[in-house]
C-alpha cells in the first residue's frame, strides 16, 4: 500500500466548509479535536477531551433527536478501533443523517505515535499493526454506505458524500503522520454541552 | 395477590413514568427482568428503543440524546454495570441528566456464584462515578422511586440509577429447588 499523502488538517477544514445551524458535530478525544477546532471553533461543534470510544454512539443518539439536522462525527482510527460494535448499532438504527468519518494515520497521536491495528502487518519490531481495515467493518456491521479515501481527488466527493449523502455513511481517511500545533477548544465539558444546546434548542 | 400479575403491572408502571416524564430514547441490553418493559417501549409511537452491544454505549447515546434536546434512559442488569464505569464520567463532566434502570443479579438468594463479584459492587462502583443509588424491593414501591429517580435526573441535573432488586424480581434458580 503505499503511503498516505492526505493532511488531516486542510481536509477537515474542507469538510467543514461553510457549516452552518444545520451541521451539528461531535469530534472524538486528540487530533480530532484539534483538527475540527483549527476549522473554526463553533457552539455548534462538541468536541470531546476524554471519552475514548463516545462519539460514534453519541452521534447516533444525536441524530436521532435531530433527524431534521446533519450530524457529523469526526474521530481518529485508535478512538475507533475501541468502539468498533458501535458500528452495529448505529446500522440497527440506520440514520439518514448520520455521517462518520475516520481519519486513519495508523496511530495513536496523543500517546507518542504507536502504530494501531490499522497499521500493516510486519512493518518493523515497533511499527507493526493488523492490516484493519476500518471501512470494511462499518460494512460488515451494516452501513452499506461505506468506503475508503485516499487521494486528493476524491476529497470534493468525500466532501459532497459526509454532508449530503444519504446515511449513515461511514468514510475511512487515510491521512499522513504528520507532528501538528495543538489548537484547542474550550475544555469544560458542562460549557461545550451548554453552548451546544443553547445554540440549537435556545435553551441550555 | 397473584405474584406475575403483580410483576406485570409494576413493570406496566415503569412505562407509565417514563411517558410522564416524557422519554424519547430508551436504550437496553437483552434482559429477563426488564423483558416486559422493552417490549413495552418498542411497541411505543413515542419512544425510540436501541439495543446495545455493550452498555457503555448507553452513555454517550444519553449524552448525545441530551445534546439534541431528547430524555432517555438506559435498561440493564447489575453484571453489565462494569462495562459502563469509564463513560459514567461523562454526566459528571458534562453535567447532563442521567437515569439508569438496573435489574440486579448476585444479589437476595442469587443461586449462581459468577453473579456475586458485579452484583455485589454494583452500589459501590456506582457510588464510586458519583451516581445517586436508589434501591427498591416492594412491588408497591417501584413506581414511585422510578419517578423520584426521574425527577433527580431530568429536573435536578443528576445521574441516577435505580436499582430492582433480586426480592422484587424473584429468585432465578434454572428450575433447582
Amino acid at each position: 500500500m503505499s503511503k498516505a499523502t492526505l493532511q488531516r488538517r486542510p481536509l477537515v477544514k474542507k469538510i467543514l466548509e461553510g457549516a452552518d445551524d444545520n451541521l451539528l458535530v461531535i469530534a472524538g478525544l486528540g487530533s480530532a479535536n484539534w483538527d475540527v477546532t483549527e476549522a473554526g471553533d463553533r457552539p455548534l461543534n462538541m468536541p470531546l477531551w476524554g471519552s475514548m470510544g463516545a462519539p460514534v454512539p453519541m452521534g447516533l443518539g444525536l441524530a436521532l433527536a435531530q433527524p431534521k439536522k446533519r450530524v457529523l462525527v469526526i474521530t481518529g482510527d485508535g478512538d475507533m478501533l475501541m468502539s468498533l460494535s458501535s458500528l452495529a448499532t448505529a446500522a440497527a438504527q440506520q440514520p439518514d443523517n448520520l455521517a462518520i468519518i475516520v481519519l486513519d494515520n495508523e496511530k495513536f497521536g496523543e500517546t507518542g505515535n504507536q502504530a494501531t491495528a490499522t497499521a500493516p502487518r510486519n512493518n518493523g519490531p515497533t511499527d507493526s499493526g493488523a492490516g484493519t481495515d476500518l471501512a470494511m467493518i462499518a460494512k460488515g456491521c451494516g452501513i452499506a454506505d461505506s468506503a475508503t479515501v485516499r487521494e486528493a481527488g476524491e476529497v470534493a466527493q468525500l466532501v459532497k458524500d459526509v454532508r449530503t449523502g444519504k446515511g449513515p455513511v461511514f468514510r475511512l481517511v487515510k491521512v499522513m503522520v504528520e507532528k501538528l500545533e495543538f489548537v484547542m477548544p474550550p475544555q469544560d465539558g458542562a460549557h461545550l454541552k451548554d453552548r451546544f444546546r443553547q445554540a440549537l434548542l435556545g435553551h441550555a | 395477590m397473584n405474584v406475575e400479575l403483580n410483576s406485570a403491572e409494576w413493570k406496566d408502571q415503569i412505562f407509565d413514568v417514563f411517558q410522564d416524564h416524557d422519554i424519547k430514547q430508551v436504550f437496553h441490553v437483552p434482559d429477563a427482568g426488564h423483558s416486559r418493559l422493552i417490549e413495552l417501549c418498542q411497541k411505543s409511537n413515542s419512544i425510540r428503543t436501541l439495543a446495545l452491544t455493550t452498555e457503555e454505549e448507553g452513555i454517550p447515546l444519553a449524552a448525545g440524546a441530551w445534546l439534541g434536546g431528547q430524555r432517555s434512559v438506559l435498561l440493564m442488569q447489575s453484571s453489565g454495570v462494569g462495562n459502563t464505569i469509564n463513560l459514567m464520567g461523562m454526566p459528571k463532566t458534562l453535567r447532563f441528566p442521567f437515569l439508569t434502570l438496573i435489574t440486579m443479579r448476585g444479589d437476595y438468594g442469587e443461586f449462581n456464584s459468577w453473579q456475586y463479584p458485579m452484583g455485589q459492587a454494583t452500589p459501590k462502583v456506582l457510588e464510586a462515578m458519583g451516581v445517586l443509588v436508589y434501591s427498591v424491593d416492594r412491588p408497591e414501591e417501584v413506581k414511585a422511586t422510578v419517578d423520584a429517580a426521574a425527577r433527580s435526573a431530568f429536573n435536578g441535573g443528576q445521574s441516577v440509577a435505580v436499582l430492582l432488586r433480586q426480592k422484587l424480581l424473584g429468585i432465578k434458580n434454572f428450575g433447582k429447588k
